[in-house]
């Protein structure tokens, strides 16, 4: 069920720059469950777009494999690639539609590099831009549609050809925030309901929360941590990862309440949805303070990290504490600096 | 000169003129259209890089181009008779404007298959679209209005040059200009040859940027 669709196994890039060698990418080992929608994040200049384009080969690694469907791509034809790729479909930041076609004709494009006929092109095109609710547009020009539009023809374009994956390389950075929801919740969408899998590049955190399952984060061309981003969010061991999920930090949280007793306490979508603080401090009839929440909806549950003090009667803070563990949330104690008694 | 005469001698003056011209114009392109392709495709950051021959295609295209016409046609003459039969004429101004103009036209077609964004180019390749599907379908479809503007000029260039090869004993109106208000002394006949290739360079002008306008699809 969950078979692996695309393989990067000890990939490394360099390219030859007047300026010396840049290593773009190094000893890259990355497994893609099929159906899975799998994010990479990291900063600009990480290589993430270099990564991503190693995937259908428009990069040729320098070592390593690239697997596809269990093929390895490497060892293809220039011909024998090029079928492959139908299977590959990839959307961009900048759209990259043919000015020179209507919507129809875009979405057709595909259709008609692999040589099927104008007529079942062109109804499939119809069917596709119903898909993406731009069947009125048909007609237009690239040149008359707004970026939303432009990446709906996109991924009309992309899900012409049947692929097995799309690849998005930052498909929503050139959007505005309302216009970046409503083209990832088409993604998503895709994504369950035909099964396709999504590849996604992205340097904002959001991207990822509203539509991944797995996600890797790359820095300096390296991954430095993978996984469930669930999991990730609530335990990230990398500096990159923590930077990345809690940009603003927890250094703020300093001060009076130095000698008390503080936790983050992490929802992972479990219990979020009871008010679990509330009733704490309602039971143990002891207030809480709360220094820091980032509560977040990831994949349609709450989420998010909360760093509360407990009171500072030793005793009640016990009781705070077991009270937690009894309901189940995940906490860790933080080092508090410059205690004195 | 009597005006019967004077437009029997204009008309095929102009006849002449533009059967070079568009002759001409059309072998350039035939010539020069997958010269211009294959600059563009065989470039480092081209869909199929070839060092050595875009060097070496190149240097010729420079070279032809930095030769006057005019000198180009004198020193293609001999081997034009040898090929032809006559040295003189509109067949041998034909083929010199054709040697002239195709690395001309290469040059113009190279200049707008630059224009194409690359990132179209990189779609296609990433659905899995050929070289030649990406020459014929991408490259040659979304430079269409640069190139149609860019024959316009092709063609005003090649009318140019072969009203130049008139000095030569080429044909044409500028055979007539040069005959006439040079040799013959009769400076109204060149005048009224100067005027008609005027209005001919407006029409080609106007032509050449309404049908690209009309086949640009990027602005309705
Ligand atoms: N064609 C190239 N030639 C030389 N260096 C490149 C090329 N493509 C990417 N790079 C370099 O590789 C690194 C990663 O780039 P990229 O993958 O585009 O990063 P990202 O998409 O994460 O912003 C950068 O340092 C970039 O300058
Ligand atoms: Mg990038």
């Amino acid at each position: 069920m969950s078979d692996t669709i695309i393989s990067l196994q000890g990939v490394t890039k360099e390219f030859e720059t007047k300026s010396g060698k840049v290593v773009a990418l190094k000893d890259i080992n990355l497994d893609i469950k099929a159906g899975d929608a799998y994010g990479i994040i990291g900063l600009s200049g990480a290589g993430k777009s270099t990564l991503v384009r190693t995937i259908n080969l428009l990069e040729t690694p320098t070592e390593g494999k690239v697997i596809f469907d269990g093929e390895n791509l490497m060892s293809l034809k220039q011909s024998e690639l090029n079928q492959k790729r139908h299977k590959i479909s990839m959307i961009f930041q900048q759209f990259n539609l043919l000015m020179q076609r209507d919507a129809i004709g875009n979405v057709c494009f595909p259709l008609e590099l692999a040589g099927v006929p104008k007529k079942e092109a062109e109804a499939k095109a119809m069917e596709l831009l119903k898909v993406v609710d731009l069947e009125e547009r048909a007609h237009s020009y690239p040149s008359q549609l707004s970026g939303g539009q432009k990446q709906r023809v996109a991924i009309a374009r992309a899900l012409a050809s049947d692929p097995e994956v799309i690849l998005c390389d930052e498909a929503t950075s050139a959007l505005d925030p309302k216009t970046t929801r409503a083209i990832l919740a088409l993604l998503k969408k895709i994504n369950e309901e035909r099964g396709i899998t999504l590849v996604v590049i992205t340097h904002e955190m959001d991207v990822i929360k509203q539509i991944c399952k797995d996600v890797a984060i790359i820095e300096s061309g390296e991954i430095v941590e993978k996984g469930d981003v669930q999991e990730i969010f609530a335990h990230p061991k990398t500096p990159a990862a923590k930077k990345l999920f809690f940009p603003d930090g927890q250094k703020e949280l300093t001060g009076k309440t130095s000698t008390k007793s503080r936790l983050r306490l992490v929802f992972d979508g479990k219990d979020a949805h009871k008010p679990i603080i509330s009733r704490m401090i309602m039971e143990l009839k002891a207030p809480v303070n709360f220094l820091y929440a980032d509560m977040d909806v990831v994949d349609g549950v709450q989420k998010g990290t909360m760093v509360i003090c407990l009171s500072d009667d030793p005793e009640i803070a016990e009781k705070q504490r077991a009270f937690l563990i009894k309901e189940d949330v995940v906490f860790t104690e933080l080092e508090v600096e410059g205690e004195v008694e | 000169m009597e005006t019967s005469q004077l437009i029997g001698l204009l008309g095929e003056g102009l006849v002449q003129t533009l059967y070079m011209t568009l002759v001409a114009t059309f072998v350039s392109y035939v010539i020069g259209l997958p010269i211009g392709v294959s600059l563009i495709v065989t470039s480092s950051n081209g869909i199929k890089p070839v060092g050595w021959y875009n060097k070496i295609m190149g240097f010729i295209v420079n070279v032809v181009r930095s030769v006057p016409f005019l000198i180009l046609m004198i020193a293609l003459m001999p081997y034009i008779r040898k090929i032809i039969g006559t040295g003189i004429g509109t067949s041998a101004t034909t083929a010199a404007l054709i040697v002239a103009a195709a690395p001309f036209v290469a040059r113009m077609v190279e200049q707008s298959l630059l224009e194409v964004d690359a990132g179209v180019i990189e779609a296609a390749q990433s659905m899995g679209a050929s070289n030649m599907q990406i020459i014929r379908k991408v490259m040659l479809l979304e430079a269409r209005p640069s190139l149609l503007n860019g024959a316009a000029v092709a063609t005003i260039t090649i009318l140019g040059y072969s009203a130049m090869a008139g000095s030569i004993g080429g044909g044409g109106l500028g055979d007539i200009a040069i005959r006439y208000g040079l040799y013959r002394f009769q400076p109204a006949i060149m005048w009224i040859t100067v005027i008609v290739l005027v209005i001919l360079v407006q029409i080609m002008q106007e032509i050449g940027l309404k049908i690209a306008a009309k086949l640009d699809n990027r602005i309705n």
